[in-house]
């Protein structure tokens, strides 16, 4: 099943699903240099970003929070892909910088469509989101 | 979104992968916010320059980027003083990573001039000129009293514009964006860190609106940097008008809505929360006006308190004897930082300043109580004299 997305930032990967329906803040809520998150309260604290492909409404919080996405590619503790609601210029420009690729906009509701640990494949260069083979229900 | 074909070619990585990144980077805001095309900038202000703000992440950006401005670009006030960092305070390590940010701007061609108020220094902004500033004061500043027009830059993507040399065309650019939507008559005759009182308690109430302000009095470009400042700190606002002063007041239909701010309002900013241990003037960069009628009030006085007075490098240089009258009170004149971006006031408990943008960040951003005079009334709890 291939789900149409808007390209924010360029690539293709793969990885399992990690979802959260809340807005994330990177400058605080994950830990730089482990890709663990650690926003108090969040459905994902303690979870890793490292290598998932990470779905989440859109970022919050201020423009450092570019630098942060760039620093957990650094550290090789990247999401290997993103899937926002709407994107907003600083989870944009965090991607764009740490070359993950990034699509927003998706035509089917990606927290219904998708479940957690699901295998995913994003195609930003194309703008796509596909589930990966075997994991139909 | 329209590209030349130089632009497309940047786009596809011809002039290297820095480029490109940078070329991506506008590209894709200028898609969010649906720009039609680039347009050239006259300058650049980048923001993220403190070592508190940007951290590790941010140096090592700036660090792998392999590319020359191709317009003149100024920094944004850093974490210290780049040279008298220790007086201020300031820890080794601290001023070894903000001694690096500065370096890596500099090695590509950003100037490392550090100001919130790039007016005061250098002729990089005219009337109708298309800017890509970061630093909300400056931007404030640069829209409202000199026309020209920017958006409110983020760190990488001021940065990107200094190396294309353009920005995406959308939001302040545009006429259409810039006409006022709100009147505020403001009561009383105002002067000096009122016009900072009046933007603290504008901000909230001006939401996504463009104000248009009547005063009863003339402000002076230094009252309308006050105001612009606090305006921003407390509601985000990037442009305003003031009747029959500012550059494009009288060239857009007036508002039909009106709210107005009573005189007894503004006094009640100033109520008083803290006794000050440490007073600082020059949130944004004081000019040299300001410079001389501080050096004024303070001739043959001693302070009895910390008094930290900030400005641009170049303005302390070009403004030597003032500069000296000041020093010789016992005042300290730090260049290249702000009481605001520098953990050096951290340490204090209670800071005095007369503008209404410090009033608000200070307790936010340094976790010190902050308390609001005029400028006469910040030098007299200085120099111990009673009010």
């Amino acid at each position: 099943m291939k789900i149409k997305a808007h390209r924010i930032s360029k690539g293709r990967a793969s990885g399992s699903a990690l979802i959260t329906t809340e807005p994330i803040s990177f400058l605080g809520g994950i830990n730089p240099e482990t890709g663990v998150i650690t926003e108090k309260g969040s459905t994902l604290e303690g979870k890793s970003v490292s290598g998932k492909i990470l779905i989440f409404p859109g970022g919050i919080g201020s423009t450092v929070s570019s630098y942060v996405i760039y620093q957990l590619k650094k550290n090789n503790v990247a999401p290997a892909a993103m899937i926002n609601i709407h994107t907003e210029p600083i989870v944009a420009v965090g991607a764009i910088i740490s070359e993950i690729p990034l699509v927003d906009q998706p035509e089917k509701n990606p927290f219904e469509a998708i479940k957690n640990g699901e295998e995913i494949f994003v195609n930003a260069d194309e703008g796509y989101i596909e589930k990966s083979e075997g994991s139909y229900q | 979104m329209y590209l030349t074909m130089d632009e497309e070619k940047i786009y596809g990585g011809e002039s290297g992968e820095t480029l490109a990144t940078c070329m991506e980077i506008l590209v894709t805001l200028g898609e969010i916010y649906g720009a039609d095309r680039l347009i050239p900038v006259r300058s650049v202000q980048v923001a993220g320059v403190s070592y508190r703000t940007i951290g590790d992440a941010g140096l090592k950006w700036i660090r792998d980027l392999k590319a020359e401005t191709r317009v003149p670009a100024i920094l944004n006030p850093a974490g210290m003083d780049l040279k008298d960092w220790k007086k201020m305070g300031i820890n080794e390590d601290f001023a070894e990573r903000q001694l690096e940010i500065i370096q890596a701007y500099e090695r590509l061609g950003v100037r490392p001039e550090c100001t919130c108020a790039p007016y005061h220094v250098c002729r990089v902004a005219g009337f109708r000129d298309h800017l890509a500033w970061s630093e909300s004061s400056a931007v404030s500043f640069a829209n409202s009293v000199i026309g020209a027009r920017t958006n409110r830059e983020g760190a990488p993507s001021a940065l990107a514009a200094a190396l294309i040399g353009k920005t995406p065309n959308y939001g302040l650019h545009l006429d259409e964006n810039r006409i006022p939507t709100l009147t505020i008559k403001v009561d009383g005759k105002l002067e000096g860190s009122d016009f900072g009182a009046v933007g603290h308690i504008a901000g909230p109430l001006v939401k996504n609106e463009t104000p248009i302000f009547e005063f009863e009095v003339k402000p002076t470009p230094i009252e309308l940097k006050q105001l612009g400042a606090a305006m921003a700190a407390t509601g985000s606002v990037a442009l305003y008008h003031v009747k029959k002063l500012t550059p494009e007041s009288g060239l857009y239909p007036e508002p039909v809505e009106a709210i107005t701010i009573e005189w007894s309002e503004i006094k009640e900013v100033y109520d008083c929360r803290c006794e000050p241990d440490l007073i600082a003037i020059g949130c944004p960069h004081i000019g040299p006006e300001e410079l001389s009628r501080l050096a004024e009030l303070l001739k043959d006085k001693q302070v009895k308190k910390e008094l930290w007075i900030f400005t641009s490098r170049r303005l302390a240089k070009q403004h030597k004897e003032e500069v000296n009258q000041i020093t010789k009170s016992g005042a300290k004149i730090f260049c290249d930082t702000c009481m605001v971006v520098s953990p050096a006031s951290e340490r204090f408990r209670c800071m005095m300043v007369n503008s209404g943008k410090a009033l608000n960040y200070v307790p936010k951003i340094c976790g010190v109580q902050c308390t609001l005079g005029t400028t006469e009334e910040c030098i007299q709890k200085a120099v111990g004299e009673k009010r």
